[in-house]
């Protein structure tokens, strides 16, 4: 054979190997969730298998106290954790989405090129910052802030779980906001100047239901990482097993529950396989909102097509 | 008339509402960030940042160490996923199913990832918590980062480069490997900065993998010995862990001041990553406006 034909034999059989190997590396990757959820599934599915627990008792019932022991017979209740994740959530929108939408629209409908530059990277830097920096923060800066301001026994609540929540969500939702309403055409906008709108009526009429995938995206994005906030909220909620009842209060949410009581269970416990029913939780959760926001994508890019 | 000009009043409100919102959120979060770096840097001690005893040194090593390898693991199979994604993957079932399961990665609670790794790294290879478990929990939370960087590089190249490569005769993986990469290496690097950012402040992931001690010797350099700063697989608390761990346990004295100290360190780590990946990509945008147009 000549120099070119083996040349060419070689290039041939990388092709074949490198699209093997890459292939294997892309499938795996992807495969990482799956054991990921296989494994939780394992372990979580035998608070109902293993222990007799019924999905009720694990959704609906306030009555926490598993044994920490293989033997079982314990309450494996987790409502108040799961309505301490959601009101914690929930206060958390409902403090940061105003601010978030406003921010959004202030840099893509109000302000200058220039003062867009300065505010945008701003804005994503605060996703990189560490969560227990801002639990940190919540614990030494917060908490003596909220005490003085409002009669609350000790500090730690909901409240202050909320506002650190709406802290760390911030910077999500107004990005992903911010991406959606700049992506609306220039046309729609001078389109409704041109009929006489004012700058509010383009924004509320045209900019906001255009763009109102892409918040919706933003919110869901941020409500997944609210809800997988494990220790700053930890540092600021005051880990009380107790439902939610007061914003001021001291409560406990599923990620909390997780990181205080895991290290201490019994391994092969009932204790730790309600845990593990937690996290299993969580990730279906977590599934379900990439599942809604591929529902919601989806749906406005059928609307856009027609 | 009366009708405009309750427009222009309300269209006026609206944007003073929106500018107010805008300033308050930003003014909040620059404070945060002067707060957190000014307080931490007016408490510090010389000998808090010793690589002994109560010093944070080790910390910060074991920080940058685990991040390092994490890096290392989401590099090796990060990158060529996003490869797979943007060249090799075909427009269809299998293709659009391991996009959803990289976004359901990306949107997993870290905390969730930690017990995954407690359990496959730690539990079922029936060793200590190490840093080596550590880093493969963190790797599964950047790797999707990774993933859609090198993804979205890889798309945004120019065709010619492609065609040009091809058009001399080589094949898809030599284009791929000795053209499409090394053009797109800057933007994969700004990915994994990114990505180091995200890990230096990565700790419920953390700890039930690497660990809540650290006991290494700095005379130590044998890579097999478990006080040997370089081995992986010994028990490594990073500097956000650390934070956590002097909020719960309260060991040292000046706990408060150590924590304060721990997050302004972990704050410059993030913005100076941050930044110089904003820093890079802009240059890039500048050097590939320039050239294009």
């Amino acid at each position: 054979m000549n120099p070119i034909e083996i040349a060419v034999k070689n290039a041939h059989r990388d092709e074949r190997a490198a699209r093997f190997l890459i292939t294997i590396c892309g499938i795996g990757a992807a495969l990482v969730p799956f054991f990921i959820g296989g494994f939780l599934l394992l372990k979580g599915s035998d608070t109902f298998l293993l222990f007799g627990h019924s999905l009720g008792e694990f959704l609906l019932s306030g009555q926490w106290a598993p044994s920490d022991t293989a033997v079982g017979g314990g309450h494996v209740g987790a409502a108040m954790f799961l309505s301490g994740s959601l009101v914690t959530c929930g206060l958390a929108l409902l403090i940061s989405l105003p601010l978030s939408i406003s921010t959004a629209i202030f840099m893509t409908e109000i302000a200058s090129p220039r003062t867009r530059r300065l505010i945008q990277p701003a804005v994503e830097l605060f996703t990189g910052i560490p969560s227990v920096v801002y639990g940190w923060i919540g614990l030494t800066v917060l908490i003596p802030f909220l005490r003085h301001f409002f009669t609350m026994p000790y500090g730690f609540s909901l409240l202050a779980a909320g506002c650190v929540l709406a802290v760390m969500v911030f910077p999500t939702i107004t990005t992903m906001s911010a991406d959606a309403m700049a992506a609306v055409p220039k046309t729609w906008r001078e389109a409704s100047y041109g009929l006489g709108a004012t700058r509010w009526e383009t924004i509320a009429r045209i900019v906001i239901p255009a763009a109102r995938g892409g918040i919706f995206t933003g919110i869901i994005l941020g409500l997944a990482r609210a809800l997988g906030e494990a220790l700053a909220v930890a540092m600021v909620i005051g880990q009380m097993k107790v439902f939610p009842t007061s914003l001021f209060l001291p409560a406990s949410t599923l990620t909390t529950a997780i990181a205080s009581d895991m290290g201490g269970a019994m391994e092969g416990g009932e204790y730790s396989a309600a845990l593990w029913t937690m996290a299993l939780l969580l990730f279906l959760l977590s599934f379900l909102f990439i599942f809604v926001i591929h529902r919601i994508n989806r749906a406005s890019q059928l609307k856009g097509r027609s | 008339m009366s009708r405009i000009q309750h427009k222009k009043k309300v269209d006026k409100i609206m944007t003073a509402l929106f500018f107010g919102g805008t300033a308050f959120a930003v003014i909040l979060l620059v404070a945060f960030i002067g707060f957190v770096i000014v307080q931490g840097f007016g408490v510090m001690t010389p000998d808090m940042l010793s690589f002994s005893g109560s010093g944070l040194g080790n910390m910060l090593f074991n920080t940058l160490y685990l991040v390092f390898l994490a890096l290392l693991f989401s590099m090796l199979t990060g990158v060529p996923a996003g490869i797979f994604l943007a060249e090799y993957a075909h427009q269809g079932k299998v293709t659009h199913w391991v996009r959803m399961a990289i976004e359901t990665l990306a949107s997993l609670p870290s905390i969730v990832v930690g017990l995954f790794g407690y359990l496959a790294f730690i539990v079922m290879t029936g060793s200590q918590w190490n840093l080596f478990a550590g880093s493969l929990a963190v790797s599964i939370l950047t790797l999707p980062l990774v993933t859609s960087v090198t993804e979205d590089a890889l798309r945004n190249l120019p065709s010619s480069y492609r065609q040009g490569s091809l058009g001399l005769g080589a094949s898809h993986w030599q284009t791929i490997w000795r053209v499409l990469v090394p053009a797109c290496f800057p933007r994969i690097m700004t990915g994994l900065i990114m990505a180091a950012g995200r890990g230096f402040g990565e700790a419920a992931a953390l700890m039930f993998t690497a660990g809540m001690s650290t006991d290494i010797n700095w005379n130590n350099w044998d890579i097999t010995s478990a006080s040997c700063p370089l081995n992986p697989f010994r028990p490594g608390e990073t500097l956000a862990l650390h934070i956590w761990s002097l909020r719960t346990e309260a060991l040292h004295p000046n706990a408060a001041q150590l924590a304060s100290v721990s997050s302004a360190i972990l704050m410059v780590l993030v913005v100076s990553f941050s930044l110089a990946a904003r820093y890079i990509s802009w240059r890039l945008d500048k050097k590939m406006g320039g050239t294009n147009s």
